[in-house]
Formats: C-alpha cells, structure tokens, sequence
C-alpha cells in the first residue's frame, strides 16, 4: 500500500505541460498573465523598450535643439510634458532617455552575467581553493558599492557613459558569482550528475551540458533585477554628473538640472523621476514574476 | 535583491548528547582575523586604483598646464618618487596613526576635514538606518500577520514602489513638498551641532531629517520584504505548530518564538544594505547640499585631489567592513548554532 | 483524577465531525462525520494512511486547524464545547488539559531557545511557576522521561540532542501541566526502530502513571497492537471500523482494514517461498490494494472507499454506508461484509 499525498500545484502545472488532462490547471501563458507581478511588470518593461525603440524613428519635438524662447513652459498641446531649461522638449528626453538606460543596463549586466556566471561555474566545479578564492573575492567587492566603484573609477579615468557602464559591469560579477555558484553546487550534488561522471563526462562538458541549463531560471530572474539595479545606478551617476554626459539625454541628469529650478518648474523635476521609477519597477516586478512562474518551489510565499 | 545565503547553520549533537563548547573565543579570532584581512586587501585596492592607475599623480593634481618644474616638485613633496611598495606603506602606516596627509585643494590636513565631515554623514547614516529598522519591522510583521489579506497586499505593494524610487529622486520630492510648498524645512544646508558653527543639536537634526527619510524609505522598503518572507517562512516551521500546542496565543507564539529566528536572515542583510546605505549618503548629501565625506569626495575629484578621496573612500570601504564584522558577530549572538559549526 | 458523583462523564466527546479545506482546486471534506468518545484514562489508536484526515481530527481537538478549514459537528472536551470557543479559552486548554507530541522530533523544538526553557514555559505560562520552581520542575520532567543529566542539560540547545531524546523532550513539554489528555501524532514515524520502541514505553508508562487518556495516532499497525485498547480506522475522512484492539485484529471486516492487514510483510510465515495459493510460480506476493488514494477532492459521497475495493457494488457510491455493529463495540461501514466474510472463508480477501 503506498500512501500518496495530494499533487502540489507544481506538479498540477506539470501534468499540464506534459499535455495530460487536468480539469482547471491554467496553461503556461494563460498563468503568466494571471500572475500579477508579471503582468504588470511585463506591460512596463514592454513599455520602456518600446519607448526607446520609438525614439529612433520618432519623437514628439526635439531632444537636442535649443530654444531659449520656449524654455520651462508647462504641459501644453504642442509640449506635452512642457520644455525644460533650454527649451527642450521633455517627453522627447523621456523617450531618448530611455535608450540610454537601457544600453546601459544591458551592457552593464552583459558583463556581470557572462564573467560572473563563467566564475560561479568555474567555482563550483572545481571547488576547493578555488571556489574559496573567488567567493572571497566577491564578498570583498560588496565593499565597494557600485557608487563607490563609479566614483572612484572617474576619479582617475575621467566621467561619462563608458566608464560608468564598466563600473556598474564590475560590480554585478560578484552578484552573478554567487548566485551561480550557489546554485550550481545545488545542481552539482544531484544524482544525474553523479550518472554523468561516471560515464566519463568531464566537468567541463558537465557544466554546459546540464549545469547551466538548469540554473537558466535563476541567472534569468538575477538579470532582470541586475537591470533594475543598473538604471538605478546610472541614475545617479548621471544625476552626480558622473554618468552619460550632455548633450546626450539621460534621467538623471534631467534630475539634476531639474533640482536647481525646483521653484519655478516644480514639475521639471517630477517626469524623469517617474520615469525612472515606472522602468525599475517594471523589470523588478518583471523579475519576481519570473521567479515564481519559472520555478513554483521557490515561489513560496505570495 | 541580492541572493542571500547564510552561513552553514547546523552542528551535529554527539553521541552522548555533550554540550560541545560555545564559547565565542575561537569564533571571535577568527572572525577578526577575516576583518584584518578583508581591510587590508580594501587598501591595496584602493591604493592600485587612486595611487598607481591614474599615473602621476601630481600632474593631476596640477593639471595639464603646469611647467614640469613644478610638477616634479610636487612629486617630490607628495613622495612620489619612491617606490611603489614604499608609498603604499607610508600610505598605511599614515592610516593607523591618523597622519592623512594634507589636501592638495584646501590646504588642510586631511584628519581634521574627514574628521568634521564625518560628524556628518555618521549621525546621518545611524539616523537613516534607525528609521529604516522600525519601518521595515513594522511593515513587514505587520505584512506577514495579514497574510495574503488587504494589509499584505497594500504594504508589499508600497514596498515595491519603494525599491523603484530612486533615493535622491524621493529626497528632490521631500524637498518639494516640505521645503518649497510647505515652507517647513529647508532646502538644504547644515547649521552644524554647536552655537559657534551657527546652529544646535536640534537644528542639525531638523536638517538631517529629509536626507534620513529619503534614505531610509528605499531601505526600509527592501528590508520589509525581507522581514515578510523571512517572518512567513518562520511561521511555518514546526515548532510554532508545538507552541501553539503548548497554549501560547498567535501574539504570543509571534513575538516569543518567531521573531528571533526570524530576525537571523534580517540581520545580516541589514548589514549588506549599509553599504548601499552609505553609497546612498554620497548621492543625497549632494541634493541637500550637506558637507558631509559623501559630498567630500564628490568635490575632490572635481578638484583631482587624489590624496583626499584615496582617504575617503579608504574609509567609507573600512565602515563597511566594519558593520558586516559586527553583524557576522550579532549572528552568531543571536543564532547558536552557528558557534558550533564555524570552528 | 477527580471523579464526578455522577456516571462519569467521557473525558472526550466527538460527534459528528466535519472539516472542511478550502484548496485551490475547490472545498474538500477531509474529515466527513467522525465521532467517538474517549474516557478517562483510556487510550485510543487512530491508524490510517497518509491523507485520511487522522491529523486533521486530532489537530481539530486542540482547535489548531489552518484558517482556511471550516469545522462543523461537536466536539465536547469534559463537557464543554470546544467548537466556537474563544482562542483565549482554547489557549487556556492547550498544553494545559490537553497536551500533544508531533511527528518530527528535529524541527518540533524552537532552534534558539534552551531545552530547558522550552520544558518551562508552559509551567509559567499556565500555573504560573516562578522561574526557579519552573526550572526544578522542569529538571525532573526531563529526567522522568529520560534525558540523562538533566539538571546541567537544561541550558543545551535542541542541536545538541539526537532525535530520539529530541521527542522525549517534546514529551516532557507535553505533559508538563499534567493534562488530562494526550494526543500524539505519529510520535515515533521519524526515528529508528530501536529507539520507537523506547519512545512508546515511555509514553505507556507516563500514561499509566499519571492516569491520562491516550490518542495516538499512526499509519503503522505494530504500534497500535502493543499501545491501545480500543482503536478506529479511517479513510477517506471517515471511520471504516472501530472495536476493542485485539478483537479487531482478530475479527476485522471492513475490506479496507483487511487490506490494511494483508499488506503487511511477514518474514516468519512458514516457507514464504513455496507455492502459494496466489502465485502460479510459487512464491508468495505481497497483496497491495489496488489503487491509489484518491485527492479528497475527488471523493463520492458513498463510501470513501468504492472504487478500490474489491466487493463495490452501484449501492456504494450515493450514500455513506451505516455502522453495521460486529460484537462488543466492535462495528464497521460497509454494507458487503456478508460477501466479504464469505470471500475470507474461502480464503480469498
């Protein structure tokens, strides 16, 4: 007699994607959208992208030209978020914005995921001092936020987009380091593994061949929340004059300009923080949603 | 959010059920013995980045079109001209004893202007991460009580906007609200501690307490999460299921056996955030115009003078250190397993 | 224990129970009309396996099902209704009158708090002991139920014990307060063979000793045989059959308790490897019952049990069958015991 308790929902899911009959079980897409961190974090990631994409082929005004006639007027039909100091259209920096985010989180995190990742492998296969080695090494660059690292990187090689990118790069290694590292050593200690070895796999076909498939999910669900953190960090670079420099827009420096006319144009200092925020919290509930839709076990807590 | 991993918490029991020895002697050295080292390697880092990468240093510091002559005896003064390993031990030694050297831009020894900064940016850190603990329990016990109900939902919501506020972004609106359309705080400035620097205790406070508030609610927002999952999880261990059958009430099994298991996790991520806790006091001491060692060293390196931010940030990387050391302890402190198995 | 004047009223009073969960995959009654009475001092087993709803009942008594769980029926603890009492009020019972032992001795203890502590707190939390009378008191608890050096044990930590002197801890915690009433829950499922049976001595002699009732709950018919006097078995949510326990191990008639019976290994049946009636290759196989357990959900309002069982007929899917009484307190739910204890003549169930 075998005692079974009754199927958790993971398994309600997985019978489902097998394609066996289950009465209600939702199918793969149907459940992301109904999850709602997702949802939402989806349609606002969709969004900052397709504000960038758009920015190529379109904008409302001019994000570059000057007209010092126009300059700090309101929301109107022809300016709909109104000019800043110079005259520039806003909803235009907005949208050009939103490019150089983005090229910045995708490069930044490009870097920490393949060093990063490629360590925490290495780690994790090959333990012993090794792993110890590199594990130290990224807990000691917690030290260094990745605001220090920028500061200090411009302070010898000078400020602007590249070195801050490289900064922020540097600082999600460590991150990627450990989380693949942990979770690689999860996969490591697994029985299949343990079938590979003994049919004489090395460990580097190991570690492409079924490692890293399997901890797809979790690096997937870090990139996303590395984004976040990566417009959030240039934000304030460029808010600290550090980051992309003009004439190329970016949110942060429309902060800082926005700042020293706070009591005539209140409102100058309002978009390019919603703006930030709105793409940060896009890709992080992006990213939880993930987490629970890629993986139920780890989901947990709601 | 970073993934956390604690320590490895479970020692074996022996055989004869022994109570193994806890003493926190060993666990102590050893930890130190990290600190030293963590600190030591901080500096080397440092050092390579602000001493040896930018080259020569003294014609930074006096710029493209200063003659040779000078120049070189810049060098000389600032001790260019010896060794690398020299320097870098000078540098140290300069570290432990207090001698920082003299700022290239002010004129200033380097201690003092550190020294007056931080009664700045230490009062204002300590005061960001007090607000940030009583909000993030509150929020997230509270959260974890109301499970999945209305109050979970809204503070886990508020939370989330929380984390996607930039923190000068939110210290720019706090001013806008309070300082321009309220008119009840200033817009920035410091009036200093004491009668002579031009202001008091209280009113270094009121000017500190727009920056903490804005620091504070990014942290405060992760932390409450943190707290959330951290208290949930706990919930559903076992051995609140036993306490709850020994007749301790929901309130009383919660602040009794939950909350101190469930603070262990808590506990050392706050330690993790106070590094980005103090990374965010460069940015907000800007937006409020405070001279604080964030705004310090933002203004050295628009002067290139090296040899202050080498200081400063030498010493914003050795607070962290430091926090993460104490935290490591409080862990053990709290969790007793961990003594056990860290030898 | 005192007694009434009266005929003693049952210490425990069980009638008609539901409970109700709510999953995401709809209600379901996982514990359909359950009733029994408990007297003072009586031990009673509840065997059944995994999902039947045994837990569920007894985490009913002590009012600690999870809030998604609806409870209707009555549930009279020495005369008092439980059901509907105030959490203050079933708090006040906890630990107190009723004491329980659960299944996982490694993760019932709080990790970073004392043994000693956590033997105490019901001591001060219910009758109010000073710390110090507590800690005596607490002292010899600990060494009643067998934790060697008790008094210097008292300031270890639950990491440093091995599971079974974990459950013994749990144990002493259990009855500090000298409850009326004791409840474990597959005390012994999670430790070693040996030290099972140390456990259930224990719990046999404190019972004996102190005069408490008994429910002990398991899915192991050896630890029945030897603990309880009378005992039910339950699938499905529902009690199958109930009696004295020797009488139903000897005269058992439900098919689902007969099937219980017949899967159980047994390495001293004479020549195990001869020809058997079953196997055409002469060796004997274990009889499983058919099937699976089915999710609660999914469960008829008959019988929890057609489907699997070998005698269903139409009749037994509408309508939960009635009691059908065996002899001397002894009776189980089915209407084809006829057929069934033909088939057991002839040597076939």
């Amino acid at each position: 007699m075998t005692p079974s308790a009754p199927p958790s929902p993971a398994t309600a899911t997985a019978t489902a994607a097998t394609g066996a009959p289950t009465a209600t079980a939702p199918s793969g897409l149907a459940r992301a959208l109904r999850h709602r961190s997702f949802a939402i974090g989806a349609v606002l990631s969709l969004l900052l992208v397709l504000a960038a994409l758009v920015s190529f082929v379109w904008t409302p005004g001019s994000p570059y030209d000057m007209d010092m006639e126009a300059k700090l007027l309101p929301p109107s039909a022809a300016h709909w978020l109104g000019t800043d100091a110079f005259g520039r259209d806003v909803a235009s920096l907005l949208l050009v914005g939103a490019r150089n985010s983005i090229l910045v989180g995708v490069i930044a995190v490009g870097i920490g995921l393949t060093i990063g990742t490629a360590l925490g492998l290495l780690a994790a296969a090959r333990r012993g001092w090794v792993e110890e080695l590199i594990m130290r090494m990224a807990d000691f660059t917690f030290a260094f936020p990745a605001i220090l690292s920028a500061i200090m990187l411009t302070a010898v090689f000078g400020a602007g987009v590249v070195n801050s990118i490289i900064a922020i790069g540097i600082f999600n290694i460590p991150t990627f380091a450990r989380v693949t590292r942990a979770s690689a050593n999860a996969v490591w200690s697994r029985e299949f593994i343990l079938a590979a070895r003994a049919c004489g796999k090395g460990p580097w076909r190991i570690t492409t061949e079924h490692v890293l498939p399997n901890i797809a999910a979790v690096l997937i669900v870090q990139a996303t929340i590395q984004f976040a953190l990566a417009i959030l960090a240039e934000a304030a670079l460029s808010y600290l004059g550090l980051g992309t420099q003009p004439p190329q827009p970016s949110w942060g420096r429309m902060l800082s300009e926005a700042q020293t006319l706070m009591f005539q144009a209140p409102l100058l200092a309002v978009w390019p923080g919603v703006a930030i925020a709105l793409a940060v919290l896009g890709l992080n509930l992006l990213g939880d949603g993930l987490r629970d839709l890629l993986d139920p076990r780890l989901a947990r807590q709601r | 959010m970073l993934h956390f991993t604690p320590p490895c918490p479970f020692g074996s029991p022996d055989a004869a059920g022994a109570p193994q020895n806890h003493s926190m002697g060993p666990f102590l050295l050893k930890r130190l013995l990290t600190l030293v080292a963590t600190l030591a390697g901080a500096s080397v880092v440092v050092f390579v980045v602000l001493e040896i990468l930018p080259g020569n240093a003294a014609q930074m510091l006096m710029g493209p079109d200063a003659s040779p002559e000078a120049v070189a005896a810049l060098a000389t003064k600032l001790g260019l001209d010896q060794p690398a390993l020299q320097r870098y031990g000078h540098w140290v030694g300069g570290l432990l004893t207090g001698q920082l050297g003299d700022s290239y831009a002010y004129g200033t020894p380097v201690r003092d202007l550190v020294l007056e900064r931080l009664s700045l940016t230490v009062p204002l850190a300590l005061l960001a991460m007090a607000i940030t603990t009583v909000l993030a329990l509150l929020a997230g016990v509270y959260a974890a009580s109301r499970h999945n109900r209305w109050g979970d939902v809204g503070v886990m919501g508020l939370a989330q906007i929380g984390i996607a506020i930039p923190n000068f972004w939110f210290a720019i609106l706090l001013i806008l609200l309070f300082s321009v359309k309220l008119q009840w705080f200033s817009a920035g400035g410091f009036p200093g501690w004491t009668e002579e620097s031009g202001g008091s205790p209280l009113e270094a406070l009121k000017a500190l307490l727009l920056p903490a508030i804005s620091l504070a609610v990014v942290q405060a927002a992760i932390l409450a999460r943190i707290t959330r999952s951290s208290v949930l999880e706990v919930l559903r261990e076992d051995f609140v299921r036993t306490a709850r059958a020994k007749g301790l009430s929901r309130r009383a099994a919660l602040w009794g056996h939950v909350l101190r298991n469930a603070m262990i996790p808590v506990v050392t991520v706050m330690g993790l955030q106070f590094a980005n806790l103090l990374a965010g006091t460069i940015v907000v001491e800007n937006v409020f115009y405070l001279p604080g060692l964030g705004r310090l060293i933002f203004q050295s390196i628009a002067n290139r003078d090296l040899i202050v931010v080498r200081n400063c940030v030498m010493l914003l990387a050795a607070m962290v250190i430091v926090v993460n050391f104490v935290v490591d302890i409080l862990y053990a402190a709290i969790d007793p397993r961990v003594k056990a198995s860290d030898l | 224990m005192e007694s009434h004047s009266a005929p003693a009223m049952p210490l425990l009073e069980v009638s008609d129970l539901h409970v109700r969960l709510h999953t995401h995959r709809g209600p379901a009654d996982a514990v359909r009309g359950v009733g029994f009475t408990l007297e003072r001092g009586e031990t009673l087993g509840l065997i059944g396996e995994s999902g039947c709803g045994k837990s569920l009942t007894a985490m009913a008594l002590m009012g600690l099902l999870p809030d998604r769980a609806t409870t209707r029926g009555s549930i009279r603890f020495d005369g008092a209704e439980m059901l509907g009492q105030s959490e203050a009020a079933l708090c006040r019972i906890r630990g107190r009158r009723i004491g329980m032992v659960f299944q996982e001795p490694m993760t019932a203890l709080n990790p970073v708090h004392t043994i000693g502590r956590q033997v105490a707190e019901p001591l001060r939390r219910h009758l109010g002991l000073s710390a110090a009378a507590a800690r005596t008191q607490a002292v010899a608890l600990l060494d009643r139920v067998g934790i060697p050096r008790a008094a210097q044990r008292f300031d270890a930590f639950p990491h440093q014990f091995s599971g079974g002197q974990r459950q013994r801890i749990t144990i002493a915690m259990a009855l500090a307060c000298g409850p009326e009433l004791l409840i474990a829950d597959e005390p012994t499922t999670a430790l070693d063979v040996t030290v099972q049976q140390q456990i259930l001595g224990l719990i046999g002699e404190l019972v004996a000793e102190r005069g408490m009732a008994l429910i002990l709950i398991s899915h192991d018919l050896g630890v029945i045989a030897q603990n309880v006097d009378r005992m039910l078995v339950m699938y499905g949510g529902t009690v199958v059959e109930r009696g004295p326990t020797a009488e139903v191990f000897s005269a058992m008639a439900h098919p689902y308790t007969r099937g219980l019976f017949a899967a159980r290994p047994r390495l001293n049946v004479a020549a195990p490897l001869a020809a058997g009636a079953d196997a055409p290759g002469g060796r004997m196989r274990l009889p499983t019952i058919a099937g699976t357990v089915p999710e609660l959900v999914d469960l008829p309002p008959g019988c929890p049990f057609a489907g699997r069982c070998g005698f269903t007929v139409p009749d037994c899917y509408p309508v939960l069958p009635p009691a059908v009484p065996l002899g001397e307190d002894h009776s189980a739910r089915c209407i084809r015991l006829d057929a069934v204890a033909a088939a057991a003549q002839e040597g076939r169930a």
